[in-house]
């Protein structure tokens, strides 16, 4: 019986006797979310390259592919995921990513992983496995069934294949550091962002804004003399700190949170533990459990916070939805996974 | 007649009533004359009166507006300015027809985290008018963009010349407010760059009205880069033109627009306005570089090396921003230019892998024959989406018919070669039929599912899409 068979005969026979499963690719990401429950089903076994077709910058897997094989397979071609999402010591999956929606500190310039991804296949709770979306860059037939699953955290179904955009290596970065205040951190790379050079990173972390430029040497050398501050010898380690959220800043929080807001909102609670991503339109905080005040904060600032560790058991780690969104999530659930048998309680309590 | 086989429970004249309680009169249209600029979209073959036209000036109203359907069970198909290409806002006749032309306020523009919010009536060009102060613009750009609303751009997923570098609208919108069918506000997305949970915002974007009725739309606003430069050139023969783009490609480049003409589209756009193309080439491909100073030098050595590689008969780089315009008013102008040359034209929106151009091209020439009817190829070359024209004259009879048949076939060719039956026009009632050929009837019944999930009674925009499992017997049994 073929890999994607088996997953669908676990499916059917988890219907019928209305079990849950608990959808596993390299365990990477059990951090994120809600506690998860139920039979597991083990993605591991459905990997590896489907197609690559460098020309075109397509590349479709199979969803158990670790992040860090494809990179290695694209590196070949000097291509890259420009999303650069982490790779969790090679653990972290192209579908467990997708289901994530994880990006790397690119992301407001490069896209998300969200945004390159072109088609997938999936397992429905009806065990079918079903194709939507395509490997070209444009399609617009249908409902963009592969974008729903991005953040669903594999509650609508079983991703088993992945096509996703893929995009050229760039040929160098450059850090440009300077020493500044959060405020003032976060005015400066909100205004760096408004002129057209080749950012592909801007940060600011324990006293120092960090902006990183991408593309051919000579393009970021001459960008790189329009940025005040200091270059940055090795900037690699600072980056991909970043991006699997390694530096000390994140190893030693008990408590953890991410805003995802509007990047130009003020800096508040500044004798708070902050680092600052994404322009400012990601913030971590580290230290705080104040719930509610962090909800309200960050729907002001026209976004949500997510409690990314440190929540109690049974608590909701994702933002507060009114009533009609709730109602709709519910009805989509119901749409692609009738049996509920998915990954509940991994998104929310109450799906 | 009920296309949609709900029960409507109020008549045109009750309801119009009803909405005038709380819609300006003026606003809620019955009358025969005045409805009929809705009767149709850009796509006016298909014409249908619709019961009632309403324009609301609020989100509350069209709250209002939903509620009130919802209640009655009447259909409602939004409209923005009516620009579409595949029958999407085709009004119902037995429903109303929700036009969000009033909604027309850009709300704000924040130029500090490049972020525009605006309600669904205002124009794609007017966004970036209005953001071009500040240096800033939004990047999709539809041919239609002087026209179309971004209510539009999003029930549609609407691309345009820029979307190989800069995505479509669903990678250039942060947040949506959405009314969903029972009159409920839903805010989908954030002003942030990631939202929790399943992506709503993807899955409203690009549903052509079906799943909800968008109020207010906040997009990114992406700075203007401060030189771009379009190299044109041309080829004796359409592979090696079509080999030139995926080698420019792999090579590393990611060009702000990728255009490629065909002979009959160079011909006709050069005796339209002049535009100094090649005439005797085969195809023609016009690459736009965007960027700083040294992004743009780099792009145009590296892609005229490619070029050269390719046998390019000429290669002319734009020494300047009129001549830029101009290089570009050729492939611009190409579908009124391609009007000029025949009574009428269908214009096809299949996609393709870059690497299957040729081998489509060759299919579609030998139809091209075997059909009697001419077609002029235009394409967005970078990202593979064709729109090959179809030129017939509908006063002869049967030639509509032959040029439908014609397309479908043409689409058929993009899903065998691993493509799909539209890259940015959308289903709307044009290609339900195609939908058969991009999807299984398992992936048809899932798709139908979520419909049935945010709309159970089909009140939004019936009939379009997405075929009911019914229409699908009866494709398939024809």
């Amino acid at each position: 019986m073929s890999v994607v068979a088996e997953l669908q005969e676990q499916v059917r026979d988890a219907r019928t006797k209305k079990r849950a499963l608990c959808i596993v690719g390299g365990n990477s990401k059990k951090h994120l979310g809600r506690e998860a429950r139920g039979d597991r089903v083990d993605m591991s076994a459905c990997s590896g390259v489907v197609d690559y077709q460098p020309s075109e910058l397509v590349v479709t897997v199979r969803a158990g592919t670790t992040i860090s094989d494809l990179q290695r397979l694209l590196a070949g071609e000097n291509q890259v995921l420009a999303s650069e999402p982490p790779e969790f010591d090679g653990k972290a999956t192209v579908g467990g990513t997708l289901a994530c929606n994880l990006s790397g500190p690119s992301r407001p310039w490069q896209g998300s992983i969200r945004d390159h991804v072109l088609g997938v296949r999936i397992i429905n709770g009806k065990a079918e496995h079903l194709r939507f979306g395509g490997e070209v860059m444009k399609n617009v037939a249908g409902y963009d069934v592969s974008r729903l699953m991005a953040g669903a955290m594999g509650t609508l179904g079983i991703l088993t294949e992945v096509t996703l955009k893929v995009a050229p290596k760039p040929e160098a970065t450059v850090t440009v550091r300077r020493p500044l205040d959060a405020s003032d951190g976060l005015r400066v790379m909100n205004e760096l962002c408004r002129t057209p050079l080749p950012v592909s990173g801007a940060c600011w972390h324990e006293g120092n804004m960090y902006v990183r430029l991408a593309g051919p040497a000579s393009v970021i050398a001459a960008a790189a003399e329009k940025i005040d501050g200091s270059l940055l010898s090795d900037d690699r380690g600072f980056w991909s700190g970043l991006r699997e959220t390694d530096l000390p800043f994140f190893a030693d929080a008990e408590d953890l949170w991410c805003i995802s807001l509007r990047s130009t909102h003020d800096h508040f609670m500044p004798d708070a533990n902050w680092l600052i991503d994404w322009r400012g339109a990601r913030r971590w905080l580290a230290g705080y459990s104040d719930h509610d005040a962090l909800e309200r904060f960050a729907r002001d600032a026209g976004g949500e916070a997510w409690h990314m560790r440190g929540a109690q058991k049974g608590d909701e780690v994702f933002p507060v939805r009114s009533e009609a969104y709730r109602r709709m999530l519910l009805r989509l659930k119901q749409a692609l996974d009738p049996g509920g048998v998915f990954n509940p309680g991994r998104l929310y309590s109450w799906m | 007649m009920n296309p949609a086989g709900t029960s409507n429970s109020a008549n045109p004249a009750s309801l119009a009533e009803l909405l005038r309680e709380f819609v300006d009169e003026h606003y809620v249209v019955s009358g025969a004359e005045s409805k009929r600029p809705f009767e149709c979209d850009g796509l006016s073959v298909y014409k249908q009166m619709p019961g009632l036209v309403v324009l609301p000036s609020s989100t509350e109203e069209v709250r209002q507006v939903m509620r009130l359907c919802y209640e009655h069970k009447v259909p409602v198909v939004a409209r923005g300015a009516g620009t579409g290409l595949s029958g999407g806002a085709l009004p119902n006749p037995d429903g109303v027809l929700l036009s969000l032309a009033r909604l027309s306020k850009i709300l704000e523009i924040d130029p500090s985290a490049g972020l525009a919010r605006v309600q669904p009536g205002v124009t794609n060009l007017a966004i970036s008018e209005a953001s071009a102060p500040h240096g800033l613009f939004y990047a999709p750009d539809p041919s239609s963009q002087i026209a179309c609303s971004i209510g539009g751009n999003v029930a549609e997923n609407a691309g345009g010349v820029h979307c190989l570098k800069y995505g479509l609208t669903v990678h250039n919108v942060l947040q949506l407010t959405v009314v969903t069918v029972d009159g409920e506000i839903v805010t989908v997305g954030c002003e942030g760059m990631v939202s929790a949970g399943p992506d709503l915002l993807a899955l409203m974007i690009g549903s052509e009205g079906m799943l909800g009725v968008v109020t207010e739309v906040t997009v990114r606003l992406l700075p203007e880069p401060p030189l771009c430069r379009v190299i044109l050139a041309s080829f004796d023969e359409l592979e090696h033109a079509g080999d030139a783009v995926s080698a420019v490609i792999a090579d590393g480049i990611i060009p702000a627009g990728f255009e490629m003409m065909d002979s009959h589209a160079i011909r006709a756009a050069e005796d339209y306005v002049g535009a100094g193309y090649d005439t005797d080439a085969a195809a023609l491909l016009l690459c736009e570089l965007d960027g700083t100073d040294e992004e743009v030098r780099y792009g145009i050595e590296h892609v005229t090396a490619v070029f050269r590689r390719h046998s390019a008969r000429s290669i002319r780089v734009s020494q300047n921003e009129a001549e830029r315009l101009l290089f570009w008013k050729g492939r611009k102008s190409a579908f009124p230019a391609v009007g000029r040359i025949s009574p009428d034209y269908y214009c096809m929106d299949g996609t393709i892998p870059r690497r299957m151009l040729s081998r489509v091209l060759k299919d579609i020439a030998r139809l091209s024959r075997e059909y009697g009817l001419r077609v002029a190829n235009v394409f967005h070359a970078g990202d593979g989406n064709m729109h090959p024209l179809i030129l017939f004259d509908e006063s002869k009879s049967g030639e509509l018919q032959k040029a439908e048949a014609f397309g479908a076939e043409i689409l058929r060719l993009c899903v065998a070669a691993g493509g799909c039956i539209t890259g940015e026009h959308g289903v709307g009632v044009e290609k339900l039929e195609q939908m058969l050929d991009q999807f299984s009837d398992a992936e048809l019944a899932q798709l139908n599912a979520i419909k049935d999930a945010l709309d159970p009674d089909a009140l939004l925009n019936p009939g379009k899409g997405v075929p009911t499992l019914k229409r699908c017997q009866e494709y398939r049994s024809a």
